[in-house]
């Protein structure tokens, strides 16, 4: 962790770890018994789900589970549905759980390879939804307007995490292809790739018109991109879709090269793991595996009272069980012992300006804490930006009273979210 | 799922930089000592009963208020005894014991619990208490008065009461070297400008009070006070330096202007206000009723600070309306 430092009037400098040229390739690792998957469906009636738990899948099938959704998850193994459950995952995102007890023997699905001949914006949005690095199939869709321009992201948003940064090192040509692909089966015309300036000459060789990020953190951030290096500030609150622009992870894009290159849904998906002395390991895992087959692959023991964090530490999630499993948008895991477990508090602001100074968007931090304090989410809104937030978690982190700041605000935008959703559905 | 580990689940971030409420205050005490010894040294005994005294009271206050509205015992996070000992450096080390307890009283009651505890006061609690003792007991509060029976080997009039009675002939005794270095009257820890200064700039280099404040304070001091030697009437009004280094115009630039509820923390609002009490500052001083304009003048901008801090820079993607 990285502390202030004693010259407080400096701002904290957080710096992206950058990869360099001596990373082992990452390790692969396989489940051992079970994976677990997850679809944005609904849990509902029984007699509307089209799988049985008992059934038989293979590796890189498609499973649609419930009638009259769209969604659907892919199996990363062959085996058997051992359970199809509701999950309530984070904010209390309704979600289906599959878990699939796998096979001794290994087979592949073939539905795809048929399908994968003449690539179409049709099959990728059959079979290609989930890929690793969680392809953005629906805003890539969209009409209204055309998404024209594709930011890729080579480089990781969160400090540690190194996931992107080893595909564009080592996945530049598969970045090719995706992106060759997409320009005949989309909207997209222009193609931009932000790497670290030690990743440049990786990334020319993608194709794409390389833009270079500073490693000073939050820098990579998709809003500070957009507006520092492509000169192009969104009004707050808005998608970036909605001006034309979508951003994808360089993994995403590698995948999807990769899928039609070998005519198989590439399943694996590239982990940042660090350990509770920091230790940084790049690993390559099956969607589905859960965390604790990784930690005892790598030797890492989680005790009691340690915490699990998916993603990096100042944007992260952080996991309740070691069964948790990888998902297509997982960079990162990483184990924080329970002696450097930062807590909150229930102090009130101070009004020290920390916060302030170091927020990149400039938000009014410690006057928007206050009205999300009192749960004045709409005046918060409407007076004190907050959906100009880039949601960094750098207050958070300054803050001398250790106010839950970036908390307050994910939930406010939530709150504010789903009362309009509700609104939406009444009118 | 008997054997289910019990992990910690919280939210983002995971790290925190190290900093806290007590780390701030006690560290503004520890710079502030430097400055507090001159005076022991000086008055001896009383200056030292006066700060344990005032320290220890205002720290009682606070758990009196704790315990009356029942909210969590709050004087570990240090604010009450900065309180306490930035009340004691202002004041006479011959105050009596009991309006060193009606101060506290006023500064961490009045001028901070009722309005909410930490972070919540529209005043800064010490200036509030300030004002209020020192327009209650003149006498105690008249450094000429209160340290009558002291004698040492600098002049014994308190500078700005000279200036004020008699006009800047009256001051020309006082060495500048002898005011920087604490050889004057006035408060237990208000006097040596030198050891205020080297708290002050460790304070700043530390980050736990925010420079703009207390340059543009000094500045603002400065550019009026040479205004009124140059621009005003012939012989009557002091010298800038003069200003600078006497009453209260160091402490309150560096640790009463800075407080941190009651400041602004946008960068051009600091600078209007630190200027702010620095030209109240001069103007009380010279043109007003009272020999030092340093606490009147925190607390009339401490009043307008929620205006001054709404001049802020524009948020990123925000859509002006025209």
């Amino acid at each position: 962790m990285i502390k202030k430092s004693f010259f407080g009037l400096l701002k904290p400098r957080l710096e992206y770890d950058i990869i360099d040229a001596k990373t082992p390739a990452p390790r692969e690792i396989t489940a051992s018994k079970t994976i677990q998957l997850f679809s944005h469906t609904v849990f509902d009636k029984k007699d509307k789900i089209l799988f049985q738990v008992g059934d038989k899948v293979k590796a890189g099938q498609k499973i649609s589970i419930m009638k009259g959704s769209d969604d659907y998850i892919i199996s990363s193994v062959s085996g058997t549905i051992a359970s199809i459950s509701p999950y309530a995952g984070n904010f209390g995102m309704q979600m289906t759980s599959v878990v699939i007890k796998k096979d001794d023997r290994q087979e592949s699905d073939t539905q795809f390879a048929e399908a994968a001949k003449t690539p179409s914006f049709q099959v990728t949005t059959d079979f290609l939804a989930h890929l690793p690095g969680a392809f953005p199939v629906s805003i890539l869709s969209q009409t209204d307007p055309k998404v024209t321009k594709l930011v890729i992201s080579g480089m990781d948003t969160d400090l540690l995490v190194q996931t992107r940064q080893q595909i564009v090192k080592t996945s530049a040509s598969s970045i090719k292809k995706g992106i060759r692909i997409l320009k005949d089966i989309t909207n997209l015309d222009t193609f931009i790739i932000v790497v670290p300036e030690a990743l440049s000459q990786d990334a020319i060789s993608t194709g794409a018109t390389v833009k270079t990020v500073p490693p000073a953190y939050p820098s990579a951030s998709p809003h500070l991109v957009l507006k520092d290096i492509l000169g192009k500030e969104l009004p707050a609150g808005d998608p970036f879709e909605k001006h034309g622009i979508a951003v994808v992870s360089a993994e995403a894009l590698a995948a999807l090269g990769n899928a039609y290159e070998k005519k198989e849904i590439p399943t694996r998906k590239i982990l940042t793991v660090i350990d509770k002395i920091g230790t940084k390991k790049l690993i390559s895992a099956q969607i589905g595996t859960p965390f604790k087959d990784i930690f005892s692959a790598l030797n890492i023991r989680p005790e009691d009272g340690d915490r699990i964090i998916i993603g990096g530490p100042m944007t992260g999630l952080s996991a309740y069980t070691e069964d948790h499993p990888v998902c297509p948008d997982t960079d990162a895991v990483i184990i924080q012992d329970r002696s450097v477990i930062p807590y909150v508090s229930n102090s009130a602001c101070i009004n020290c300006g920390e916060c302030i100074r170091i927020c990149p968007a400039k938000v009014q931090v410690s006057m928007l804490v206050r009205f999300l304090e009192a749960g004045q989410y709409d005046n918060a809104a409407d007076n004190y930006d907050l959906f100009s937030c880039i949601e960094c978690g750098l207050c958070s982190y300054v803050c001398t009273a250790k106010i839950p700041i970036f908390q307050y605000i994910r939930l406010a935008k939530f709150e504010l979210a789903r009362i309009q959703s509700a609104e939406a559905e009444n009118v | 799922m008997f054997n289910q580990k019990k992990f910690v689940v919280s939210h983002a971030p995971f790290w925190h930089d190290g900093s806290s409420l007590s780390t701030r205050h006690y560290h503004i005490m520890l710079a502030a000592i430097p400055a507090v010894i001159p005076g022991f040294i000086q008055y001896g005994g009383r200056a030292v009963a006066v700060v344990c005294f005032s320290i220890a009271t205002a720290m009682i206050w606070e758990m009196v208020v704790n315990k009356i509205a029942k909210l969590p015992v709050s004087i570990g996070d240090g604010n009450a005894a900065l309180i306490g000992l930035l009340l004691a450096m202002m004041i006479p080390a011959t105050t009596p014991w009991w309006t060193v307890l009606v101060g506290t009283l006023i500064a961490v009651v009045i001028g901070k619990q009722i309005f909410g505890g930490l972070g919540a006061n529209p005043f800064n609690p010490v200036m509030v208490a300030m004002a209020i003792l020192s327009l209650s007991w003149k006498g105690i509060f008249d450094f000429n008065e209160a340290l009558l029976s002291y004698d040492f080997d600098f002049t014994m009039a308190y500078p700005l009461s000279s200036l004020k009675a008699f006009g800047p002939d009256a001051i020309s005794s006082f060495s500048m070297t002898d005011l920087l270095m604490g050889r004057q009257t006035g408060g237990i820890g208000s006097t040596c400008g030198i050891a205020i200064i080297i708290g002050g700039l460790y304070l700043i280099a530390r980050g736990f009070i925010r420079w703009e404040i207390s340059v543009s304070f000094l500045g603002g001091v400065f550019v009026t006070a040479l205004l009124f030697a140059m621009f005003g009437e012939e012989g009557k009004y002091a010298g800038p330096i003069f200003h600078l280094f006497t009453g209260y115009t160091l402490i309150g630039a560096f640790y009463l202007a800075t407080e941190d509820a009651s400041s602004p923390v946008n960068f051009i609002p600091m600078l209007i206000y630190g200027a702010g009490c620095g030209i109240m500052t001069i103007l009380i001083r010279n043109i007003g009723a009272y020999v030092d304009g340093v606490v009147l003048s925190i607390l009339l901008m401490n009043l307008a600070n929620p205006l001054i801090d709404k001049i802020r820079p524009k948020a990123l993607g925000k859509v002006v309306e025209k």
